[in-house]
């Protein structure tokens, strides 16, 4: 039985009752999940074990505050990962859907990295290669109305969102035909018709912008009384990001309020050249969740199907209104930070450890020991990945570049600056607008 | 070897024996064992730049760090990868191998944090050098750059002052989309209290960061990413260790007498090349450095303009409450019966810089614009005595 089965997610079972009494549990009232990982049961009296408690896995110790785990979490967790590996965690389908979108990540990312040295991209590009698990794994359990929010380091993200590798492709050339028209460019990837909130340059921009798009979910359905409003939002960032102030403050907020969002951190240990042992204080950031209140687990990033088991359960969590979770990869770039990093500060040993734990190599070996797929099935995905990369890379060369005059278009949304008028229409497109009167 | 050199790795083995001891970490468990890695240090890669007779403006800042690290223990650098990376434009290579982390630190990815921090340690006398991997982060620091540092001596009725730098490189650069090419010299401009900086070739960059590590008020230092890399001919008084060029005083570049054209940082450039080719067309273009943004030396401007009656200002920011507006409204304050044409402004696109290439090219000046708009303003209404 591949090593992949058995699902080792430590999860502190996260107590937002302070004080003696566990039993006024604030949580869904309704929706009690059986799975002890994040729920919290309501009525539930806290176990016996309180104060130092050993997370089973890893031997690390948890002091008492906000994190209380009980001990019937901790046999759950046995209980389930025993029973996990008589069964497969993904049919046939699923996992050759997640082959060919890792896949399709890394290729992709590997054709950027060769139209960059052919001078046909240009700025910077920062590639995702090595952590294609933790995209796959989470946005492949999305609908289409979900929202995504990321970093620079966002194509992968876009690719599994579902934006096609044409028009990604086409963006980073700069072409008009590009999802943002050529004038995003790589780390500004956002499609409204997918659900791709970007895609910013500034690490920490896109955590409250998800946790707005969250915020957006829970307002049609409290507020506009829509009930079948119930998307959810993730935000990607990395190591570096969990330091930024912006990360703490959406974590409170988005605790507070309970909102359908899944923050997704994807520790790959450097950002840039700094790395994640000198620049943060508790390297574990998954401790961060507790600290607000928030249920949150750390998983291996290298692989795609304990991604996707956590996943499952936060994306749920979310749907139901339990509110936000905080969840921490533990993946590897296998490139530098961007093209124009030269990587001197990683060691050998490091990068060689982590390549050792391809995802893609993983999942394949998964699926071919379990039978799920043959070598032909997987031959073939790959081969129609090449086809679909090279044909994205004939599209964008062959568009055109944007005319002049998109210059200065989308600048805003109003066609001249206005405004709307008493009737719902803009201003300038009523004839008796008069422009300067300040009386109309 | 000074004992610094060592430390930081053998802070990073007793960190690493520390977490051994909280778990016995086997794959899945969320305490990761670091690698051991080699820093460039060790292989002989970081140098510190030496003055020579021809530097380029990444040396030149490096040098004026240098030797203002040396001068003045209270000196110190600090921001986003200005350590063992070497700097992420390397402007701050060698600094670590020679001063060690005390006076060179690396910090996390938190502008408003340690922006804060330094401003505040100014308070007590030290004199941070706060370096932003680009100008356009300092927008998550800005708080602190206008708030607590440029305001503070006059909150404090003059009693706190706060001798700190801030610089980085500013403005447009090649295909880095919108977020990274924002021009903040307006911005930054209005804000009494702060003084800014905008050197262009290596000379000025080396005198002008000197200048304002000394100085006792905040001084934002804008540079340019795309002259990191170029080279210019230095002085012999500038390979001094104490030279310093004076704020608010603008450089002629070169004399003219038909048209006076102000510009600063990488324009300067283009304005001189279109100045020999508009010398052709028989116009004569004087062409304004101004080296620092506020203070702004208007007697410079003004003098220029009552001898040459014409002016148009050139920069790469967005036009409204631009730079060229300010120097527009100086001369009307001042020279405005001078003027024999209106003034020109040349400036980037109003728009948010668009990665697509051709779009990049169109927003910001190019030298034919400037070509362009030096002859319109020439040839437009009463001519030139």
């Amino acid at each position: 039985m591949a090593a992949l089965s058995s699902l080792r997610v430590v999860v502190p079972q996260v107590d937002i009752t302070r004080g003696a009494s566990g039993a006024q549990g604030a949580h869904s009232a309704g929706a009690v999940g059986d799975k002890a990982f994040f729920g919290l049961r309501s009525g539930q009296r806290l176990g016996a074990e309180v104060g130092r408690v050993t997370l089973r896995g890893c031997g690390v110790a948890v002091p008492a505050g906000n994190v209380r785990a009980t001990a019937a979490a901790s046999k759950v967790v046995k209980e389930k990962a025993k029973s996990e590996k008589a069964q497969l965690l993904v049919t046939k389908e699923e996992g050759l859907e997640l082959y060919e979108d890792m896949v399709l990540g890394r290729s992709f990312e590997d054709m950027c990295a060769q139209m960059y040295y052919r001078g046909k991209m240009f700025g910077f590009v920062h590639l995702y290669n090595g952590q294609e698990a933790v995209s796959t794994g989470f946005i492949k359990l999305l609908r289409k109305e979900d929202y995504v929010t990321s970093t620079y380091r966002d194509h992968v993200h876009a690719l599994s969102k579902g934006v096609p590798a044409r028009q990604v492709m086409a963006e980073l050339f700069g072409k008009t035909t590009g999802c943002c028209r050529g004038q995003g460019g790589s780390m500004h990837m956002f499609s409204a018709e997918h659900g791709l909130l970007g895609g910013f340059a500034f690490i920490g921009e896109g955590i409250p912008v998800a946790v707005g798009a969250a915020f957006s979910s829970k307002y049609k359905r409290e507020v506009l009384k829509d009930d079948k409003a119930d998307t959810v939002s993730i935000a990607f960032f990395g190591d570096g990001t969990a330091n930024n102030g912006q990360f703490f403050e959406c974590l409170n907020m988005a605790q507070l309020w309970k909102l359908p969002v899944i923050f997704v951190v994807e520790n790959n240990l450097w950002a840039i050249g700094m790395s994640h042992y000198r620049s943060t204080s508790d390297v574990e950031i998954w401790k961060k969740g507790p600290a607000f209140g928030m249920a949150s687990a750390h998983v291996d990033g290298m692989d795609v199907l304990k991604v996707r088991e956590v996943a499952k359960e936060a994306v749920a969590r979310a749907r139901r209104g339990d509110g936000p979770t905080l969840i921490e990869c533990e993946t590897y770039r296998f490139r530098g930070h961007s093209l124009a990093d030269p990587d001197e500060l990683r060691s050998p040993a490091e990068k060689a450890h982590y390549a050792a734990r391809d995802p893609i190599v993983a999942l394949k070996k998964y699926l071919l020991e379990n039978e799920l797929a043959t070598e032909a099935d997987l031959k073939s995905i790959e081969k129609k990945i090449d086809d679909v990369v090279e044909d994205a890379v004939e599209f964008a060369d062959a568009s055109p570049l944007p005319q002049r005059s998109q210059l200065l278009e989308n600048v805003f949304a109003d066609p001249k600056g206005f405004g709307i008028g008493p009737d719902g229409k803009y201003r300038c497109e009523d004839p008796g607008f008069t422009a300067g009167t300040a009386q109309v | 070897m000074r004992v610094c050199l060592q430390r930081p790795t053998i802070l990073f083995y007793t960190f690493i024996d520390k977490k051994i001891h909280l778990g016995q970490g086997k794959g899945g468990c969320s305490v990761r064992r670091p690698f051991v890695h080699a820093s460039p240090l060790s292989r002989g890669m970081a140098d510190v730049a030496v003055v020579a007779d021809k530097m380029n403006v990444r040396d030149a800042l490096n040098s004026a760090l240098d030797e203002e690290l040396t001068r003045d223990p209270l000196v110190y650098v600090m921001g986003e990868e200005v350590g063992q990376y070497q700097g992420a434009y390397k402007i701050t290579k060698g600094l670590l191998e020679k001063y060690g982390i005390e006076r060179v630190r690396d910090t996390p990815i938190t502008e408003m944090g340690f922006t804060g921090i330094g401003v505040g340690s100014a308070f007590y006398g030290l004199k941070p050098v706060v370096e932003f991997m680009s100008i356009n982060f300092a927008m998550q620091a800005i708080d602190h750059v206008i708030n607590s540092a440029a305001k503070m001596l006059y909150m404090s009725g003059g009693k706190i002052s706060v001798p700190i730098v801030f610089r980085g490189p500013n403005g447009a650069a090649a295909g880095v989309g919108a977020q990274h090419s924002q021009c903040f010299a307006a911005w930054y401009g209005s804000c009494p209290g702060l003084k800014v900086l905008m050197p262009y070739d290596a000379e000025e960059a080396r005198g002008l960061l000197k200048a304002a590590i000394r100085d006792p008020d905040p001084c934002i230092f804008l540079e340019n990413e795309l002259l990191y890399g170029v080279e210019y001919p230095m002085s012999a008084a500038s390979k001094d260790k104490d030279f310093t060029l004076p704020i608010g005083q603008a450089k002629i570049m070169r004399e003219g007498k038909d048209v006076t054209i102000v510009t600063f940082s990488r324009q300067v450039e283009i304005a001189l090349k279109a100045a020999d080719i508009l010398a052709k067309d028989g116009i004569s273009a004087e062409i304004i450095n101004l080296r620092s943004i506020r203070p702004l030396d208007r007697p410079c401007i003004n003098n220029s303009v009552r001898k040459t009656s014409r002016l148009v200002t050139l920069e790469e920011g967005w036009p409204q409450h631009g730079v060229g507006c300010e120097i527009i409204a100086t001369i009307c304050d001042e020279s405005f019966f001078y003027l024999d044409a209106p003034p020109e402004r040349i400036c980037g696109a109003d728009v948010p810089m668009p990665y697509a290439v051709n779009l990049e090219a169109l927003a910001v000046p190019t030298m034919d614009d400037i070509i362009r708009i030096v002859k319109r303003c020439c040839h437009r209404g009463r001519a030139a005595a």
